[in-house]
């Protein structure tokens, strides 16, 4: 090959990689994907910059004004203008309770996602590696806890977690104890993906030419195995976030979610529940288009994501 | 002369991408005459499996014959509808494909899988189709093939398969037959009873057989005539002992020379440097001319038309009517040079 | 390096003696006491002894299921024996846990098959020839590692700057050439290559065989080369091996298996190599099939196949026996002189 000479041209860089890779040609291919990044993308920006884009803070209990509760949208005849899409039972500020209600969704939703993730690739690669007991143990205890819906495995953690707990503290750790509970109810799907992929990986000879060279396994199983196993583990998660916002949004709304004076928007939908059918219908039904809005984009994104890395049907 | 019973005239296979059109097969030609075997030979990107789909109408789409014309007993089948293709392959073009273990459908068994395309193109009641089904499994060699006709594929070995895949393609009486890479996937013992069977079949029903492979050894004890492949075009096309003894392109030679033998020990095997060009990247001219040790001006400007060269084509512009020196001079300067030159660094 | 081949000239770089290896293939313990069936044994390797001199290359040679690779991940430990010796440069290997194999892996190496496999398609190519590298201390620093790293590309004919690029961004035969770096990375001085042309393109086979031939004149290395292709065998080697369900039916010096093969099973090889020459020889395929590997025929486990099999053949295993020559045969119809010989093919 003739190729020695140093004028060629030097490797593409990421960026360029990036942009002319075959998964960016297909998101901007489909224009429902656009919208459903974009979506997402707004979500995102209220969660780093709500405090400074909302317009009220809905959690100052010394802000609120309780005559001004119960005020309808500012296009309806009674409505205020600083109250845009109204105020609720207490006073606070719909939209920004709505713009501090997705961060808290946004925040839990993420961070369960995340903690699933680490515990069930982990769990996933060990089952797919090692094989043996450890994979007996491992799936045995997934098909268990499969058997289960989710939400009440979530709902079983949290009861014991509170349960354990000194009443004081559970405002206080009432996040950390709804990610627990979320996260630890949702690893089951991705050790059972990474396990079937390790099973596959494990066999391949570049593996093979790693044990031949001596390197210790669980270095293999992390440096080599591991980096080839996380494709189907990203659309997994991004499925997944929907279903753990919804999971939040649902412990909220039975009350054992996050406190009422940080109101997420499942607890918003609580709320408004009450008021639905007795003429304010705001308070619940814009929390719940909120809430559907950034969950349909986060699925859209999903779907998105599988069929482009799907390479059966590229 | 009988008219040839496939006639392949300018052949162009195209695959829109992306990033542009890729043309795997560059207007290839070629003739099959009746009950006559023609190995087709190349390497993997030199475009033999895609001549050999298109011919039988099986291109994995976006892929699509993007021009010239293929002929069948002088009718023109590229560009019939699909119904009417479908009729015609199996009862007069029958496929072989590499893997036995996907060839036959794993839930249903052997004898089904027979009588349902012996069904398919002839009118036998379904007691003749089976007995027929027994016939054919005992012509491919299949021992007590009364008992084993109704066994599934699973209990074959890949050797036994492959017969199978051969009754299924015999089974209609098609006039030509497609290999494709029948032996490779097949035992070293296995592939010399599958092709001396495929022969004596082929001969005994006089049907034609087009062989694509990449295996120069299964041409030699198969063929009757060779196309050599390159970057989707013809090279060479000729018997096929001139082919493999004496042969003229560049290419060829070098082919030749790279595959080791078990009768003689070669010290350094014939390196033919480089490697053949992507799909993207074939350049103008005759596409083996950046790795040709005789390349002159105008290999890299115009390519090669296929020109005819005692029994046989080649497409070099060394042997063009204009060239300087006769035919047998310039296969023995392609020989000389390409032994004696001190094989490149790749 | 030098100073170890001169004091070592004498005794073989590796020797093998009586390797075995049988894998349990028996159903779950379930099934076998509900359904009543027996323990079922996989004897892939039945007790094999060769031994290869420093410098030199031994070709394994046999179809599926003879179990030559099953011996190849014997040698480099990638499975255990279950029974016999593997001595690398007299020190016996066979068994050893990951640490004591440890000091010994830096000498060994192997190289794959499968061009698309056997290099880890997420990682950069430095890195992949870098591993062996940095496993064994064998540079310091990055630079160190790098400057090494762009040696050993060169050596096999690559661009030091393709270090940066991925693995699919190259063809098979270049794949082959990286994992040929990778193994060499570790200066080893014995190679298992198993199959490492076979999925290669007949041009590309003969670079990558010319590529090994230099690399072994030049690094005084030694070959375990293992393959299902005779004439590559042939071409590359300088003592040959045939194997047969497990067993070493033949081996012998290169030239002299090919020009006299002994054994009836190398005699129906050496016949389905297709005639390139094409001189008109005629070839009597022999029929049958390899046999199930699980329950091997009694006695010589070719006798069904094998037109000379007698009744002695279908009882007894043939031990095996040493010619003039330097061939060593197990069967027993050479043994009783009853094969008639005579070469293969026409002198060429």
């Amino acid at each position: 090959m003739a190729e020695r000479a140093d004028d060629r041209p030097a490797a593409p860089g990421m960026l360029r990689r990036w942009l002319d890779s075959d998964l960016w040609f297909s998101f901007t291919r489909s224009p429902v994907t656009v919208i459903a990044g974009v979506v997402t993308l707004v979500y995102l920006v209220l969660f780093l910059f709500g405090p400074w884009i909302a317009p009220h803070d809905p959690f100052d209990m010394a802000s609120l004004n309780i005559m001004e509760s119960f005020t309808p949208p500012a296009w309806e005849a009674d409505g205020l203008p600083q109250y845009l899409l109204g105020t609720d039972d207490q006073g606070r500020d719909l939209l920004s309770a709505i713009i501090y209600g997705a961060r808290i969704s946004l925040l839990i939703g993420v961070a369960s996602v995340l903690l699933s993730l680490v515990i069930g690739v982990l769990l996933g690669l060990l089952a797919g590696f090692l094989g043996g007991m450890v994979d007996a143990f491992i799936m045995r205890v997934a098909e268990v806890q499969l058997s289960f819906p989710a939400i009440l495995i979530a709902l079983l953690v949290n009861g014991v977690l509170r349960g354990v707990l000194q009443v004081e503290r559970q405002a206080d750790l009432a996040y950390a104890v709804l990610i627990l509970s979320i996260g630890v109810s949702g690893w089951v799907q991705y050790a059972r993906t990474v396990r079937g992929s390790t099973m596959v990986e494990r066999r391949k000879e570049y593996v093979q030419a790693a044990h031949v060279i001596g390197i210790h396994p669980i270095k293999i199983m992390l440096t080599h195995i591991l980096p080839n196993v996380t494709g189907p583990v990203l659309v997994i998660a991004t499925i997944h976030l929907a279903v753990a916002i919804i999971s939040e949004a649902t412990l909220s709304f039975l009350g054992v979610g996050v406190p009422a004076t940080e109101p997420s928007l499942g607890t918003l939908i609580r709320i408004g529940n009450d008021f639905l059918f007795s003429g304010e219908w705001w308070i619940a039904i814009f929390p719940g288009i909120a809430l559907a809005v950034l969950v349909l984009a986060v699925n859209l994104l999903g779907d998105w994501l599988r069929d482009a890395l799907n390479p059966k049907l590229r | 002369m009988a008219e040839p019973l496939l006639q392949v005239r300018d052949l162009v296979v195209e695959f829109p991408t992306r990033r542009g059109t890729l043309t795997a097969v560059d207007r290839v030609s070629f003739d099959i005459a009746e009950g006559e075997v023609l190995g087709v030979v190349g390497e993997s990107g030199a475009g033999k499996s895609m001549t050999g789909a298109a011919v039988i109408g099986l291109l994995e789409p976006p892929g699509r014959i993007a021009g010239g014309e293929i002929l069948l007993e002088g009718e023109r089948i590229d560009n019939l509808p699909y119904e009417k293709l479908r009729r015609i392959r199996g009862k007069r073009i029958g496929a072989i494909f590499q893997d036995p273990l996907t060839s036959l459908n794993p839930l249903y068994s052997v004898g089904r899988q027979l009588v349902e395309t012996i069904q398919t193109h002839t009118d036998l009641s379904p007691t003749r189709a089976r007995a027929r089904a027994v016939e054919l499994l005992a012509e491919v060699g299949i021992p007590a093939p009364e008992r084993r006709v109704d066994q599934y594929p699973h209990h074959f070995s890949g050797g036994m398969r492959q017969r199978v895949v051969i009754a299924l393609a015999l089974c209609a009486n098609p006039r030509l037959i497609i290999a494709d890479e029948p032996t490779t996937a097949l035992d070293v013992s296995i592939q010399a009873q599958i092709i001396a069977l495929l022969k004596r079949l082929c001969r005994e029903h006089g049907t034609a057989v087009m062989l694509v492979t990449h295996d120069m050894g299964v041409i030699a004890e198969t063929a009757d005539r060779v196309a050599v492949m390159y970057a989707g075009r013809i090279a060479e096309i000729g018997p096929v002992r001139e082919v493999i003894k004496s042969a003229k392109h560049p290419y060829t030679h070098g082919l030749m020379g790279s595959i080791p033998t078990i009768v003689h020990d070669a010290e350094r095997l014939a390196q033919i440097p480089g490697s053949m060009p992507r799909l993207t990247d074939i350049p103008p001219g005759c596409a083996f001319n950046p790795r040709c040790l005789h390349a002159f001006d105008r290999c890299r400007r115009d390519r090669p038309e296929l020109i005819p060269i005692e029994n046989g084509n080649v497409s070099c512009w060394l042997y063009d009517a204009a060239a300087s020196l006769g035919v047998a001079e310039t296969r023995a300067l392609v020989a000389r040079q390409a032994v004696a030159s001190e094989p490149a660094d790749v | 390096m030098s100073e170890s081949m001169n004091m070592q000239a004498a005794a073989p770089v590796l020797r093998v003696t009586g390797l075995k290896r049988y894998f349990d293939v028996s159903a779950p313990w379930l099934n076998r006491v509900l359904e009543r069936q027996p323990r079922q044994t996989l004897r892939a390797v039945d007790g094999i002894d060769f031994e290869i001199p420093r410098g030199e290359t031994f070709g394994l040679v046999g179809e599926s299921g003879c179990g030559k690779s099953t011996v190849a991940r014997l040698i480099v430990g990638l499975h255990g024996p279950t029974d016999g010796s593997i001595e690398l440069d007299g020190r016996n290997i066979a068994g050893l846990t990951r640490r004591q194999m440890a000091p010994m892996r830096r000498r060994l190496q192997m190289i794959f098959q499968d061009p698309y496999a056997s290099l880890n398609p997420r990682w950069r190519v430095r890195d992949i020839v870098a591993e062996p590298i940095r496993a064994f201390g064998l540079a310091a620093g990055n630079a160190a590692v790098a400057q090494r790293v762009g040696e050993l590309l060169e050596q096999v004919k690559l661009n030091p700057r393709d270090g940066e690029k991925y693995p699919h961004e190259f063809s098979g035969g270049q794949r082959q050439r990286i994992s040929i770096a990778r193994a060499l990375a570790s200066n080893p001085e014995f190679l298992v290559c198993d199959e490492p042309t076979s999925a290669l393109d007949v041009s590309v086979q003969a670079q990558i065989l010319n590529l090994m031939r230099d690399l072994q004149r030049d690094l005084g290395l030694t070959y375990l080369f293992i393959s299902h292709n005779l004439a590559v065998v042939r071409h590359i080697s300088d003592r040959v091996g045939v194997m047969y369900l497990g067993r070493m039916v033949e081996q012998a010096p290169a030239r002299t298996l090919f020009a006299t093969p002994r054994h009836p099973y190398t005699r129906l090889l050496l016949d389905t190599v297709p005639d390139l020459e094409m001189s008109g020889r005629p070839r009597t395929p022999v029929g049958g099939e390899v046999p199930n590997p699980i329950t091997p025929p009694p006695g010589c486990s070719f006798h069904p196949r094998c037109p000379f099999a007698n009744d002695r053949c279908r009882i007894e295993p043939p031990q095996t026996l040493t010619l003039p020559g330097g061939a060593v045969v197990a069967c027993h119809g050479v043994e009783e002189g009853r094969i008639p010989q005579g070469p293969v093919q026409a002198a060429g």
